[in-house]
């Protein structure tokens, strides 16, 4: 089956093939959020002894994680959209760049939030400036440079690649981030955080968390659609097949 | 290529030579960011001396992004800019040396004041020469890294604060293991040796890619 996916390049023939898909992503975020909090808070383990003690709070690991989780990976799909943009001078993956940019500055958001609370129980303070709560805060800071650069450039074509250049250029930023966590010698970064080691998570625990990242990847997915569904109508306001919906959807 | 290089240099030296008050204004705005400081915090040696380093570095930070704005401001306003874009020698080189001159106008200046800022906070012999040397080693980081932010914000409205805003998350790094080398040379002068070569690898790694990102930058700005 030859079936040409470059056609999809084209805004004109994304949209409605977006406009089918949000609807099945809302549904599957529906269910792995629904899955993964409700096994979180009722199906896994106390840690209320032990070595590792911690009382009930450590539930916002559900969502903490997960969420730090999707502030790297949206940036890394922001840069990679981005940079296919200024490659091949593709109208839609700039605009995909422009819509994946806000969901990510959320879940950054949520994970330095989520961060707090659980910081003020566990560490005694809602802010430390540990290496990971500081860089988590860098990488907030350079979603919003690239939100504020590409509202303060009129030109759309300029603003689409002065943003993805200053996106690719934080891109030196994500590595820093991942490794003030887990860095490779312990004794050579001393940090609050605790290592993160998928291998020594209590099986439910993981399970809870893996579902609710996959969530909060299909809550993405719908997000960036749905924006980049108003992007390309905003855009494409002046072509034929913008104004022909438009007649379509008020004569229904 | 050098020479085309050295052109580029010469021209940006004489034509701020041309203007001194603009390069006095950057060392002096330092001056006085870095003495406002006791007048806040107080004067007390011990403070001053934790204080130092972090407060030199903050202050090195926004001078050079004071004088970014005027980096490719005025070649731009007068077409200069783009008769550069146009030529057929690399624009990467001709950046280079544009970023050459403008560290040497804002970033030398301030390594050679160190001294003088060094006793305002009682810093040792061993922590002066140290804060000499680290930034020496970091702000041209700070200028090749701004570079980008000023091509980027070419001609735009308010495109002072959006500067700010796009390169102060990116100096970070260079913050914190620039003031680090100086407050780890209060303790032994040996332990600073790790932050020299992570100053010197962000140079490293500066000076080969910011050239291009600025000059891919310029060509965005000015198409």
């Amino acid at each position: 089956m030859a079936s040409n996916w470059f056609k999809f390049a084209a805004p004109a023939s994304f949209y409605p093939l977006a406009g089918r898909l949000i609807p099945m992503f809302w549904i599957l975020a529906g269910i792995c959020l629904l899955a993964g909090l409700y096994w979180g808070f009722f199906q896994t383990p106390d840690q209320l002894g032990g070595s590792n003690a911690q009382k009930e709070y450590y539930r916002i690991i559900f969502i903490h994680v997960p969420a730090a989780w999707m502030s790297m990976w949206l940036y890394v799909v922001m840069v990679g959209w981005a940079a296919i943009g200024l490659v091949f001078n593709t109208r839609l993956s700039f605009m995909m760049a422009n819509a994946v940019a806000p969901t990510g500055a959320i879940f950054t958001f949520l994970a330095l939030w989520t961060g707090a609370f659980w910081g003020r129980p566990s560490w005694g303070t809602y802010w430390d400036w540990d290496p990971r709560l500081t860089t988590e805060l860098i990488l907030f800071f350079m979603y919003v440079g690239y939100i504020a650069l590409h509202s303060a450039i009129d030109d759309t074509r300029r603003a689409d690649r002065a943003a993805a250049l200053l996106a690719i250029v934080g891109l030196v930023m994500v590595p820093l981030i991942f490794w003030s966590v887990n860095c490779p010698d312990p004794n050579q970064c001393a940090a609050l955080h605790q290592r993160s080691n998928l291998t020594q998570i209590e099986g439910n625990i993981l399970f809870s968390m893996l579902a609710v990242t996959f969530g909060f990847w299909m809550y993405s997915f719908a997000t960036t659609l749905m924006r980049l569904r108003s992007i390309i109508l905003t855009r494409e306001a002046d072509n034929t097949w913008v104004q022909e919906l438009l007649a379509k959807g008020s004569r229904a | 290529m050098l020479r085309v290089f050295w052109c580029v240099l010469l021209r940006d030296l004489t034509l701020a030579m041309r203007r001194r008050t603009d390069v006095l204004t950057t060392l002096f705005f330092f001056i006085i960011v870095v003495s406002l400081f006791p007048l806040g915090v107080g004067t007390e040696r011990q403070i001053l001396q934790i204080l130092g380093p972090g407060v030199v570095w903050v202050a090195a930070l926004l001078a050079s992004m004071l004088a970014l704005e005027r980096l490719f401001a005025a070649d731009y306003e007068d077409g200069t800019l783009e008769q550069m874009v146009l030529t057929a020698q690399p624009l990467s080189l001709l950046v280079l040396a544009k970023i050459t001159a403008h560290w040497l106008l804002t970033g030398l200046p301030l390594v050679l004041i160190a001294p003088l800022v060094g006793m305002q906070y009682h810093l040792s012999d061993d922590a002066i020469l140290m804060m000499m040397v680290a930034l020496l080693l970091g702000t041209p980081v700070l200028s090749l890294i701004g570079a980008i932010g000023a091509a980027l914000t070419l001609g735009l409205r308010g495109g002072g604060i959006l500067l700010s805003l796009l390169i102060l998350p990116l100096y970070i790094p260079v913050l914190v293991y620039g003031a680090g080398a100086v407050t780890a040379s209060g303790i032994d002068m040996a332990d600073t040796r790790p932050y020299l070569a992570l100053l010197g690898a962000f140079l490293v790694a500066a000076l080969t890619f910011a050239p291009l990102a600025s000059s891919a930058a310029l060509k965005i700005s000015i198409e």
